[in-house]
């Protein structure tokens, strides 16, 4: 018999970024792919689930009383400079591989508001970006997944082999099998600026007329909403748009290095936060400061990607201020015709009152083939709130109805507090991904405590 | 799974008639439980609170549950979760028993003390084990400030209440880190059926008021609490009176 090294594992409770409900689970950061196959293979009753960073704010990368996998030690990058075809252990996250590839010239083609995500978890919770007008998802960059099945097998998954395949598990929240490694398409550039122009927008009409007509014109677009502003302000807000900067058009200044790229933490947020910081004056008081601090239109002013698409990843641990009962982001989509469902959501929020100091407003594109993916064309918002506010469940509950019946959807990868029964309701699809997901595994022996609470 | 704002989708009622447990269930359901057991003895009472909470969850099952009859416990608890995760559970059940009749005869103090201690000791630790196994949930205990400092009028209660209390306390410790947590509700004088037949004692508070304070307790991931919450105070210093004075308190 031959020697195997094992990775310690320890019983661990775990949360999402929202830090609510916590479970525990036996968590192991295999040291490879065949220790991977055995912990796969060992899992007990109550299944196991990979997790990545730990970004999803609700309950997607847990698993109580069962096994969480690690994939930390997956972190091989193999770049062809040439092609752009960049292949990426799963654990690998967006920071490591825009160091790594940005200064040879390419980009992530979808990045969300934070680097620090793995590449298993952007391809599970099929996520996206302020260019999903233009570029759709991060699972539409895939040209192909390893995929490690419920019977140890590694598959290999694209869109144009086991396509159906490939689709259930884009979105698939890590439910079909555990992602190993992907290939990626990347995106050519000159430079790591962008080229950003900001425009405030005095209410919600303002803000989506302007979006309408000016999105098509940016390759990124996202628009801040100040959710605390009321009655004529409602809805206002900032809207941010641009694209990669080419290096010709930079100064001088700026042309040295151009494709710099090495981001820092300017501060951290220590662990013990009492309760309450995060609280309707302080939010109500960021909120006024960030409104006025935006320039009323400023065009054509360049930015490094970390300022211009993870502002938030300067502060570390920042989900921590929430204090310790922690916070939730609320986000859904809901179609174009649809857009009132956005004022809804707004008023009766304010109604609760229930402060938001990070509300993203953003027009997607065209859906993909991904039967759970969360985006499909309209509006999407969402916004932080903290937990522990009296009310905001039976809230959340209404708006929850109100984006079913308006033929719109919540976000997966956030929720932490969605029933099941209106699940399907959202995703008309569900019942075909379940079935491929019982064809792939029968046993449901991957599963985590989002599974568990909208059984999936 | 309790989900991010607190609300569960399972829940075990233990003591299917409690009318603390009932009101709780009421709150904890907004809207509406996937799943609710209510676990009593079989009559009348059981069916009627099962009527009472039928609009509250998809589900509602009755099992028989009697805390006298330990040897049962391990196997109801087996069958209650080979068909789910419970997410709350209530141990509720117990009796206030007759003090004067306890003293005349031992028998009906020893019926209390297996319903009140031994029943939930035996219980307790046979839902502790399936809760660590699926590594999440609440055990909210039932205890009272009777068993904080047992006095002169119903000492055998306080007797069995203060065991209980230290039993759960404990229970609690050693469920630290594993995911699973317990409530330990130390009520003050609460007006139902048990104690229709007494005169309110100071800071008396009715069933709902005591289901509310629980329901936060839940949300807010406490360990303790107290119901109302000024009972709290004043347990700490009646804790501290000296015997010849806390013999001579008038209730």
């Amino acid at each position: 018999m031959s020697e195997q090294a094992n990775a310690a594992t320890t019983a661990r409770l775990l949360s999402g970024w929202g830090r609510t409900a916590p479970t525990r689970a036996a968590v192991t950061a295999p040291l490879d792919e065949p220790e991977l196959r055995r912990l796969v293979s060992a899992a007990g009753p109550r299944g196991v689930v990979a997790r990545g960073l730990g970004r999803s704010y609700g309950d997607a990368a847990q698993n109580s009383g069962g096994a969480v996998v690690e994939l930390s030690d997956f972190d091989q990058i193999q770049l062809d400079a040439d092609t752009g075809f960049v292949r990426v252990g799963a654990g690998v996250s967006i920071d490591q591989l825009l160091r790594r590839v940005l200064p040879r010239g390419w980009f992530v083609p979808v990045t969300p508001g934070t680097r620090m995500i793995s590449i298993g978890g952007a391809i599970a919770a099929d996520v996206h970006g302020k260019n999903h007008h233009v570029d759709g998802t991060f699972g539409a960059h895939v040209v192909e997944i390893e995929l490690l099945d419920a019977d140890g097998e590694t598959r290999l998954l694209s869109p144009t082999q086991n396509s159906i395949d490939f689709w259930l598990t884009v979105g698939g929240m890590g439910l079909t099998g555990i992602i190993t490694a992907a290939t990626v398409r990347l995106l050519p550039v000159t430079s790591s600026c962008m080229r950003v122009d900001t425009e405030r927008a005095t209410d919600l009409d303002d803000l989506m007329s302007r979006m309408i007509t000016g999105d098509d014109n940016y390759r990124y677009t996202v628009a801040w909403i100040d959710c605390v502003a009321g009655g004529k302000s409602l809805g206002r807000g900032v809207l941010t748009r641009g694209d990669h900067a080419d290096i010709d058009e930079l100064p001088a200044t700026k042309r040295r290095d151009a494709l710099a790229f090495d981001p820092k933490v300017r501060l951290g947020i220590p662990p013990m936060v009492p309760g309450g910081l995060l609280n309707r004056a302080t939010i109500a008081a960021f909120n006024e400061m960030w409104f006025r601090k935006a320039p009323k239109a400023k065009f054509g002013d360049y930015q490094r990607v970390g300022t211009f698409f993870h502002p938030l990843d300067g502060v570390r641990n920042w989900n921590r201020a929430y204090g310790p009962r922690g916070f939730l982001q609320y986000q859904f989509v809901v179609p174009l015709a649809e857009a009132d469902v956005v004022r809804v959501a707004i008023e009766r929020l304010r109604q609760v009152p229930a402060p938001s100091f990070l509300a993203v407003l953003k027009r997607f594109g065209a859906a993909n083939a991904a039967p759970l993916s969360f985006p499909t064309p309209g509006w999407t918002l969402a916004l932080d709130v903290p937990a522990g506010i009296r009310d905001l469940s039976v809230a959340l509950t209404e708006l929850d109805e109100v984006v079913a019946a308006a033929g719109g959807r919540i976000y997966l990868a956030k929720d932490s507090r969605l029933r099941s029964d209106l699940l399907a309701t959202m995703y008309p699809r569900l019942a075909e991904w379940r079935a491929g997901r019982d064809r792939l595994d029968p046993s449901h022996r991957f599963t985590s405590d989002l599974a568990r609470r909208l059984a999936l | 799974m309790i989900d991010a704002l607190g609300n569960p989708q399972s829940v075990l009622v233990l003591g299917a008639t409690s009318e603390i447990a009932l009101a709780t269930v009421a709150r904890l359901a907004r809207p509406k439980l996937d799943r609710l057991i209510l676990a009593g003895r079989p009559g009348p009472g059981r069916s009627e609170a099962a009527i009472q909470v039928k609009h509250l969850a998809n589900t509602v099952t009755e099992i028989d549950f009697d805390a006298e009859d330990t040897g049962s416990h391990a196997e109801l608890t087996n069958s209650v979760f080979a068909a789910g995760d419970i997410d709350i559970v209530l141990l509720a059940f117990g009796v206030l028993g007759d003090q004067e009749e306890a003293e005349r005869h031992p028998a009906a103090a020893v019926e209390v003390a297996q319903i009140n201690y031994v029943g939930a000791v035996s219980i307790g630790l046979n839902l502790a084990q399936r809760l660590d196994v699926q590594g999440h949930g609440v055990l909210v205990v039932l205890s009272s400030v009777a068993g904080e400092r047992a006095r002169r009028s119903n000492f055998v209660y306080g007797s069995t209440k203060a065991g209980l209390d230290a039993f759960a306390t404990g229970l609690g410790d050693a469920m630290h880190g594993h995911g699973p947590r317990v409530l330990v509700v130390r009520p003050g004088f609460v007006r139902t059926k048990m104690t229709a037949h007494l005169p309110d004692a100071p800071l008396a508070v009715d069933a709902d008021e005591v289901a509310e304070r629980i329901v936060t307790a839940i949300r807010k991931g406490r360990e303790t609490v107290y119901a109302p919450g000024a009972m709290r105070v004043v347990m700490s210093g009646l804790r501290h009176l000296p015997r010849p004075v806390f013999r001579r308190l008038p209730f």
